[in-house]
């Protein structure tokens, strides 16, 4: 289990990386955290000839917090950003669900645009970037780009980076006041991968639903947004009975049956973490729930 | 193992690792994981190899004070930081650290092969969580693979190494 042979790379800024990148094309790859791609190198599922280290990138550590967005840089790791209260305090979603990225030792070293750019359906933040309609920032020697959620997400582990490309940031839009968020996952073991996952954002203007979104984890090709706004809208957001989202949602997702789960065991955990998280977003909103309590780990939502 | 059994001409690097305060150097491929250079290269052989892709945790190593995986990590990506590994918990010959002491009253380990890498992530988290409950002993040892104890009397060691911890304290 021991990787390839590669040529390393250690550029010092991001012109240097992408500079290596337009030369090597198609054999390079970048490695930031590599929690997800020293093990592919391991197992010798891709064997690249050139790892562009961007570890010693100056200027890709940061977490910004503005009025529009949390944007971070491609070297702030998961644990970095989960611990970061200015982040918090703008987009909870984002501890909502870093703390189910795996184990907590691997998010010391794993970032979180790597595990964006890694495009892994099965990943947490993917789906948090689709839900908060964010964008990744990228970089080539032909300059930058700016590439929606939307668009980027192309398949299972296939983004729509070029070859000669770099993701450098991401951000995540901020929600518009009124609104709460929750996260849920089950998996058979805490910080394994998911069997299915959903994040959800409630958002309600005087006690009125106005847009209810989910975005799911392991149970969808991409992650994509499933919007209930118009099924929802109008209605008082403490007295919304959230089961009926569950349907809707089974109907959304395409899980795939593998060793630890049927189709069928996957769909009826979407409805029932999108009854809980729709719940927990509510409480958010109404106060009812501090933003720990909505934490994915409370399991069912609580009244307060 | 060796650079004796290496068959294939590789382009090799001088690679310098900050390990337990001492700068260390030895000639490595790119390639080199960290956990390899530190047993192989660096005969640190403290740090155990269990999975090779970041799932049982026995070659957990302390980077800046942070635990990380060692066989998820090049050697040379390394290079910029302060490595710690089991051979550098203790506080000198004599004496064993609050985490390992706590194993060895608990019986926290039977055959021993996952032990370096619970030791190194336990030493960080009780630096930041001083006085864990038993829930979050176990949350701590959550990303470690045990395959003999059944974990509860890893659990009992996370807590009694902060009570060595503190008892330490009152003492010095």
């Amino acid at each position: 289990m021991k990787p390839s042979p590669f040529v390393h790379h250690a550029p010092r800024s991001v012109d240097e990386a992408v500079a290596v990148l337009a030369e090597v094309g198609h054999d390079g790859k970048v490695l930031a955290g590599g929690q997800s791609l020293i093990p592919i190198l391991n197992m010798r599922l891709a064997a690249p000839a050139h790892l562009v280290d961007i570890n010693r990138v100056s200027g890709l550590g940061d977490v910004e917090v503005t009025q529009d967005a949390v944007r971070i840089g491609a070297l702030v790791r998961h644990a970095q950003l989960e611990r970061h209260e200015g982040a918090h305090a703008a987009l909870p979603l984002l501890r909502q669900a870093l703390v189910n990225v795996a184990h907590p030792v691997i998010r010391n070293r794993g970032t979180t645009v790597g595990s964006i750019a890694h495009a892994d359906p099965s990943g947490e933040m993917p789906a948090v970037l689709a839900l908060l309609d964010g964008h990744v920032e990228v970089a080539s020697a032909r300059g930058t780009r700016q590439i929606a959620s939307a668009d980027f997400f192309l398949g299972p582990l296939e983004s729509s980076l070029a070859e000669d490309e770099m993701a450098v940031g991401a951000s995540f839009r901020r929600l518009p006041a009124g609104t709460g968020t929750a996260f849920q996952e089950s998996a058979r073991r805490h910080g394994d991968y998911a069997l299915a996952g959903v994040a959800a954002a409630v958002t309600a203007v005087d006690g009125v639903v106005t847009g209810v979104r989910l975005s799911f984890v392991s149970v969808t090709p991409t992650p994509d947004v499933l919007d209930l706004t118009e099924a929802f809208t109008g209605r008082a957001v403490r007295d919304v009975d959230w089961s009926e989202a569950a349907e809707p949602a089974r109907q959304h997702v395409d899980p795939d049956a593998d060793i630890h789960a049927t189709v069928a065991y996957r769909q009826m955990l979407v409805g029932v973490l999108t009854t809980r998280a729709l719940a927990a977003a509510t409480a958010a909103v109404t106060g009812d729930l501090t933003d720990t309590d909505a934490a994915p780990r409370a399991g069912a939502a609580r009244k307060a | 193992m060796t650079d004796s059994t290496t068959t294939v001409s590789e382009q090799t690097t001088e690679i310098t690792l900050r390990v337990n305060g001492v700068n260390r150097t030895a000639s490595a491929p790119a390639r080199r994981l960290l956990s390899d250079f530190l047993r192989h290269d660096l005969r640190l052989t403290g740090t155990h190899v269990g999975c090779e892709h970041g799932v049982c945790g026995a070659c957990t190593v302390l980077v800046d004070g942070q635990p990380m995986r060692a066989c998820l990590m090049f050697a040379v990506t390394a290079q910029d930081h302060e490595i710690t590994t089991v051979e550098g918990l203790a506080p000198d010959a004599e004496q064993m650290s609050p985490v390992q002491q706590a194993f060895t009253e608990c019986h926290g380990l039977q055959c021993g092969f996952c032990t370096p890498g619970f030791l190194t992530t336990i030493t960080a988290y009780l630096q930041e969580h001083p006085d864990p409950t038993q829930e979050e002993a176990r949350e701590c040892i959550s990303g470690n693979l045990c395959r003999c104890t059944g974990y509860q009397n890893i659990v009992k060691s996370v807590l009694r190494a902060a009570e060595i911890t503190k008892e330490r304290e009152a003492t010095s």
